[in-house]
C-alpha cells in the first residue's frame, strides 16, 4: 500500500472517472458536441443564415431527399428550404453559448455573493440567504418566463434571465463550503492577525468551493439550455434572426400535424443527446466528488 | 402545533409582501409603468383618462398603496384584450390548468412510486435499470419536444388521441371538467402525461433511493422477525417512510407543476391559465400578466405553506418539534 | 427426558467478502429446553448477534449459513420456505433486538405495530388483536397501556420502547425468544428494572429463552446455561453458577476477572490483553492464542471442543484444572 505514490486530487480524479464506461462515453459525446458547436462554419454543409444558399424550391424536403440543384438534404428542409442539419448545428452552438454564459456569469455573481455571505455573517449573511431562499422557492422557468415577458426576446435578455434563476444555486452552495473553511482553526488565525480578506478568500476559501461548484454548474448548464429552449419554443426566447435548437422545434411545431415531422424531430434529439450526456457526465462527477467532500 | 401554524402564516404573508414590493418597484424599474398598464391603441384622451383612473398621476408612495389595496381587493387591472378584469379572466381559466395539474400528479404519483420502488428493491435487476435509464431520459428532454413527441405518435402517426384541446366537459359543482366525459379524458390523457413526465422521473428517483435507505433499517428487518408478509412490509412499513421525502417534494413541485403547465398548454392547446399568459405576452395584455404574476406569487406561498402544514402531520416527529417550539 | 426446544447443530455462517469468505459463527451447538434460559456472551464481534440472526433465517446479503442444523421443535428451519419461516417468525420464535430506538418503525404508531404482528398470526378481530396488545402492554408494566398504544415510538423512552418489544415478543406466547442485548443501549437503572421484570415474566412460563449479551453479570443472575462466545465459536459451555465458579477457559477467566465487582479492594482490575482478532485472516490454530496466559505450543493447532462432564464443554487445550485456577489471575 504504501508504495503508491501521493497521487495528484486531478490525477485521482480522472483514474475515477473513466472507470464507468458511460460516463467515459458521455463524456466523449460532450465534447463532440462542443466541437461540433466551435467549429459550426467548418461543419455544416450549408449556411443556413446565406439567404445565396437557400434555395426556396427546396422548401419541406423530408429526410434524404435531392435539392433542385443537386443539393443533398440528409436531414430534410424546412418550409424555407433551409437545410436542417446545417441549421441545427448552428442551433446548437447558439443554444450552448447562451447557457455557458449564462452559468459562467451565474457562478462569478452567486460565488462573489456566497463568499460575501459566509465572510461578513450577521445581517448581510440573512439578507442574501433569505433572497436565495425566495428565489430558490420560485420555478427557473416561470420566473425567467415572466422577466422575458417585461424585458421582451432578445440573446442578451435571455442571459440575463438565465443569470437571475440560477446565481442562487451557487451562492447557496459557496456559503455552506465556505463557512466550513472560514471556521478552520487557520483561516480564524489569519483573521485575527488581520491578513488580507481577500488573500485569505481567494487563496483557501475558494479552491474548496470548488468540487461542489463544478458538480453545480455541470447540472445548470443542462438546466440553462432546456429553460432558453423552453423559452424560445414559447416565443420569449432567442429572436427568429438567431434560432437556437428550441425555436427550430418551436418553428415545425406547425409543420408536424401535416405530418412533416423531422422539421421539430431532429433538433429534439439532438436537445436529448446533449441534455443526456451533460446529465451523465454531471451525475458521475458529483459521484466521484462527493465522498471527498465529505471526508 | 397552532402557534407553529400561526408563525408559519405570518412568515407567508410577509413573503407576499416582500414580492408584491418587488413587482411593484419591478414594473417602475424595468419599464414605465404607463407602458406596462396603458393600451397604446388607445386615442389620447383615453390615456390620460385611464392614467387618471389608475392613479399613475400620483406620487409613487400613494400608488404602491393602491396597488396593495388592488391586490386586498382583487382588483388587479382590466384586460386590454378580452376588456374583462384580468383576475376573473385568470380565474376562469384556472379550473382546466388545476385538472391538468392533479391528473400529472395523479401519474406522477401512481407510475413513479411503485416503480422507483421495484428499482429500489431490486437494484440489479434488468427491468431496474430499464427504469432507471427511462429516468434519466426522462429527466433530461425537455418537456415541450416530449410533448411534440407524443402528438406526433399518438395524433400524427397513430390517430388514436386528439392532438389538442379540452374536448367535451361537463360540469361538477358549476366548473367545467373534462375528465368525466371519455372525449374530455382522450383530450386529457396527453396533455396530463406531458407534464407528468418529468415528474415520474423524479418520483422514480426519490422512491428509489428512498427504498434502497430504508430497506437496511432495523425496523424493517424487525417487521420480518415478526413475520410479517412481505406485502405488508414493502406497502406499510417501507412505503410510509419514503412517503415523506417524495411527498415533500412532490408538493414543493407543485409550483413548477404549474410552471410547466405553460409549457403543455401551449403545446396542447389546452385552455389554462398558461396558455392565457403565452397568449397575453404575445398579445401585449399587460394588465393579465401582472395579474398572473400577483396570483401565481400567491399560490406558490400558499403551496409552501401547505406544503409544510402537510409534511408536519405526516412525519410525527416534526410534529412534536413543531408544538413544542 | 423433555425434548429441547431449539437444538443447533455445528452451525456454520460466513459473510462472503470481497476480501474472502469471513467465518461469523463456527461450528457453534447447543440446545435450549423448554423454560430454560441460554446466555450467550462474549466480546463485540465474536458472532453473537448473527448467531441470533442465523437461527431466524434472517441474515442480511452476503451472510448466508453454509452448514449444520436448527431445529425448532425438531423442524429444520435452514429447510424450510419462506412462507414456512414467515409463520414461524413472531409466532413460534420471537426477537429483541438491541437497539430500541431503531427497532419500532418511526412512522406508525404502537398499536399498528402490534396489531400487525397478532393479525399475521392469528385469525382474531381487529378489537381482540387490540385488547390482546393492551393485555401484552399491561404485562411489561407499561402503566395506562390502552393510551400508551395511541403513541409513536418517538414519544416513549427507550426503556419504554424495550418493553414495548419486549410485551411484543411475549404476546404470541412462542416457544423461543432470542433476545440480543436488549438492555445495552440502555441506563443502567432501567437496565436492571428490565432484567427484574424479565425473571417474574418468565418464572411461570414454559418457553426457551436465549439471551445475548457482553455483560457477565447479567447472565449471572438470569441464565441456567452459558455458552461464552470467541471468534465466532463457543469456547466454554456449562451450567452458570459452575462455569462462573470454576472457569476453564481461559478467557472466561479474563471475562470474570475484568469485572469490576469481583476484585478486591486496592487490587488493580484485570483486563484481556490485546484486541479482538480480524475473523479474515485467522490462520492456523487457536484464535484466542495471542491473548492468553496459558498458551503453549500445542495452541498452534485449534482445539476441539470436549466434554469435561456435569454438561460442560471446552475447546482449549491447557482447560483451566480444578484448584488450580488461580495461577491465571495471578498478575
Ligand atoms: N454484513 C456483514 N458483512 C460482513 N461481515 C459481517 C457482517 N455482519 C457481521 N459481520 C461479521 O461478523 C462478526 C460477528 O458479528 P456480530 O454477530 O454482530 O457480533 P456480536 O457478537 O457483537 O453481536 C463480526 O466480526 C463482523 O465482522
Ligand atoms: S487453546 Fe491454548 S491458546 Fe487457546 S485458549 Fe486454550 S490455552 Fe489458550
Ligand atoms: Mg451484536
Amino acid at each position: 500500500m504504501s508504495a503508491i505514490p501521493v497521487e495528484s486530487p486531478f490525477r485521482r480524479f480522472v483514474e475515477d472517472f473513466v472507470r464507468s464506461p458511460t460516463a467515459v462515453i458521455a463524456a466523449i459525446g460532450v465534447l463532440g458536441i462542443a466541437c461540433v458547436a466551435i467549429f459550426a462554419a467548418q461543419i455544416a454543409p450549408q449556411n443556413p443564415y446565406d439567404l445565396a444558399e437557400i434555395n426556396i424550391m427546396d422548401g419541406s424536403l423530408p429526410p434524404g431527399s435531392v435539392g433542385f440543384d443537386g443539393f443533398h438534404y440528409w436531414l430534410g428542409t424546412d418550409e424555407q428550404g433551409r437545410d436542417m442539419l446545417s441549421a441545427m448545428i448552428y442551433g446548437l452552438r447558439i443554444s450552448l453559448s447562451v447557457s455557458l454564459i449564462a452559468v459562467g456569469s451565474a457562478v462569478a455573481i452567486g460565488m462573489s455573493l456566497g463568499m460575501l455571505a459566509a465572510w461578513s455573517g450577521g445581517r448581510v449573511e440573512a439578507f442574501i440567504m433569505r433572497a436565495v431562499d425566495i428565489q430558490l422557492s420560485f420555478p427557473a422557468l416561470l420566473v425567467a418566463l415572466l422577466l422575458l415577458a417585461i424585458l421582451g426576446k432578445g440573446i442578451d435578455k435571455v442571459i440575463i434571465a438565465l443569470v437571475l434563476v440560477q446565481w442562487a444555486y451557487f451562492a447557496r452552495t459557496v456559503r455552506g463550503a465556505a463557512l466550513v473553511e472560514i471556521r478552520k482553526d487557520y483561516v480564524m488565525a489569519a483573521r485575527c492577525l488581520a491578513l488580507q480578506p481577500m488573500r485569505i478568500l481567494f487563496g483557501h476559501v475558494l479552491p474548496n468551493c470548488l468540487p461542489p461548484v463544478i458538480v453545480i454548474a455541470t447540472v445548470q448548464v443542462a438546466n440553462a439550455i432546456a429553460i432558453e429552449a423552453s423559452l424560445s419554443f414559447l416565443g420569449v426566447g432567442v429572436p427568429i434572426t438567431e434560432p437556437s435548437l428550441g425555436l427550430l422545434i418551436s418553428n415545425g411545431f406547425g409543420y408536424l400535424l401535416s405530418g412533416r415531422y423531422w422539421i421539430s424531430f431532429y433538433p429534439g434529439v439532438v436537445l436529448l443527446v446533449t441534455l443526456v450526456c451533460i446529465n451523465v457526465v454531471g451525475d458521475h462527477v458529483r459521484d466521484i466528488l462527493n465522498p471527498r467532500m465529505q471526508k | 402545533m397552532l402557534a407553529y401554524l400561526i408563525r408559519r402564516f405570518g412568515q407567508s404573508l410577509l413573503v407576499m409582501a416582500v414580492m408584491a414590493t418587488i413587482v411593484f418597484f419591478g414594473l417602475y424599474m424595468v419599464g414605465n409603468p404607463v407602458d406596462l398598464l396603458i393600451n397604446p391603441e388607445d386615442d389620447l384622451a383615453a390615456q390620460e383618462a385611464a392614467i387618471r383612473r389608475l392613479g399613475l398621476d400620483q406620487p409613487i408612495y400613494i400608488q404602491f398603496l393602491q396597488f396593495l389595496k388592488g391586490i386586498a381587493t382583487g382588483n388587479l387591472g382590466v384586460s386590454f384584450v378580452h376588456n374583462t378584469p384580468a383576475l376573473e379572466l385568470i380565474l376562469s381559466r384556472l379550473p382546466a390548468t388545476l385538472e391538468l395539474a392533479f391528473f400529472a400528479m395523479l401519474l406522477a404519483i401512481l407510475l413513479g412510486i411503485p416503480l422507483g420502488m421495484i428499482a429500489g428493491l431490486y437494484p440489479s435487476s434488468p427491468g431496474s435499470r430499464v427504469i432507471m435509464g427511462g429516468s434519466i431520459i426522462g429527466f433530461s428532454t425537455p418537456n415541450f419536444w416530449q410533448g411534440l413527441m407524443l402528438i406526433m405518435l399518438f395524433a400524427v402517426f397513430w390517430r388514436v388521441l386528439p392532438s389538442g384541446g379540452r374536448g367535451q366537459t361537463t360540469d361538477l359543482f358549476g366548473i367545467p371538467v373534462s375528465f368525466l366525459t371519455l372525449d374530455g379524458l382522450k383530450h386529457l390523457i396527453l396533455p396530463a402525461l406531458n407534464l407528468a413526465i418529468f415528474k415520474i422521473a423524479l418520483v422514480i428517483r426519490l422512491s428509489r433511493a428512498g427504498t434502497s435507505e430504508v430497506s437496511l433499517q432495523d425496523y424493517v428487518k424487525y417487521a420480518r422477525a415478526r413475520g410479517l408478509s412481505e406485502k405488508r412490509i414493502v406497502g406499510v412499513h417501507i412505503l410510509k417512510n419514503i412517503l415523506i421525502p417524495v411527498v415533500t417534494v412532490l408538493g414543493l413541485e407543485l409550483g413548477n407543476v404549474i410552471a410547466f403547465a405553460v409549457v403543455t398548454e401551449t403545446v396542447f392547446a389546452w385552455p389554462g391559465i398558461g396558455k392565457l399568459l403565452i397568449d397575453s405576452i404575445g398579445l401585449l395584455d399587460r394588465p393579465v400578466v401582472v395579474a398572473y404574476m400577483m396570483l401565481t406569487v400567491f399560490m406558490f406561498v400558499m403551496i409552501n405553506f401547505f406544503v409544510d402544514m402537510a409534511y408536519s402531520m405526516l412525519d410525527p416527529r416534526i410534529r412534536i418539534k413543531a408544538g413544542k417550539s | 427426558m423433555t425434548a429441547p426446544v431449539l437444538s443447533v447443530r455445528d452451525l456454520v455462517t460466513e459473510f462472503d467478502t470481497r476480501a474472502g469468505a469471513l467465518r461469523a459463527v463456527n461450528n457453534v451447538c447447543f440446545d435450549v429446553m423448554p423454560g430454560e434460559v441460554l446466555g450467550i456472551v462474549g466480546e463485540s464481534g465474536s458472532g453473537k448477534t448473527i448467531t441470533g440472526f442465523s437461527i431466524m433465517q434472517l441474515l442480511d446479503k452476503p451472510g448466508k449459513v453454509k452448514s449444520g442444523e436448527i431445529l425448532l421443535n425438531g423442524k429444520d428451519l435452514g429447510r424450510l420456505g419462506d412462507t414456512e419461516l414467515r409463520q414461524l417468525r413472531g409466532d413460534r420464535i420471537a426477537m429483541i433486538f438491541q437497539d430500541p430506538m431503531m427497532t419500532l418503525n418511526p412512522v406508525l404508531r404502537i398499536d399498528t405495530q402490534m396489531i400487525e404482528t397478532i393479525l399475521a398470526h392469528r385469525k382474531v378481530s381487529h378489537a381482540e388483536a387490540r385488547q390482546l396488545a393492551e393485555d401484552a402492554l399491561a404485562q411489561v408494566g407499561i402503566p395506562s397501556p390502552a393510551e400508551r398504544l395511541k403513541t409513536y415510538p418517538h414519544e416513549m423512552s427507550g426503556g419504554m420502547r424495550q418493553r414495548v418489544v419486549i410485551a411484543i415478543a411475549l404476546m404470541l406466547e412462542p416457544d423461543l425468544i432470542i433476545a440480543d442485548e436488549p438492555t445495552t443501549a440502555l441506563d443502567v437503572t432501567i437496565q436492571s428494572q428490565i432484567l427484574f421484570e424479565m425473571q417474574r415474566l418468565l418464572s411461570n412460563r414454559n418457553m426457551g429463552l436465549i439471551w445475548i449479551t457482553h455483560d457477565l453479570t447479567v447472565v449471572a443472575g438470569l441464565a441456567h446455561k452459558v455458552a461464552v462466545m470467541y471468534a465466532g465459536r463457543i469456547v466454554e459451555f456449562g451450567p452458570v453458577s459452575d462455569l462462573l465458579d470454576r472457569p476453564a477457559h481461559p478467557y472466561t477467566r479474563g471475562l470474570i476477572d475484568s469485572i469490576p465487582s469481583n476484585a478486591s479492594h486496592g487490587k488493580r482490575l484485570t483486563q484481556i490483553p490485546g484486541m479482538t482478532p480480524n475473523l479474515l485472516n485467522l490462520g492456523k490454530g487457536c484464535p484466542f492464542r495471542p491473548r492468553c496466559p496459558r498458551a503453549s505450543d500445542i495452541c498452534a493447532s485449534d482445539p476441539e471442543t470436549s466434554s469435561t462432564g456435569d454438561g460442560r464443554t471446552v475447546r482449549c487445550h491447557n482447560p483451566i484444572e480444578e484448584g488450580l485456577d488461580d495461577t491465571a489471575s495471578a498478575t
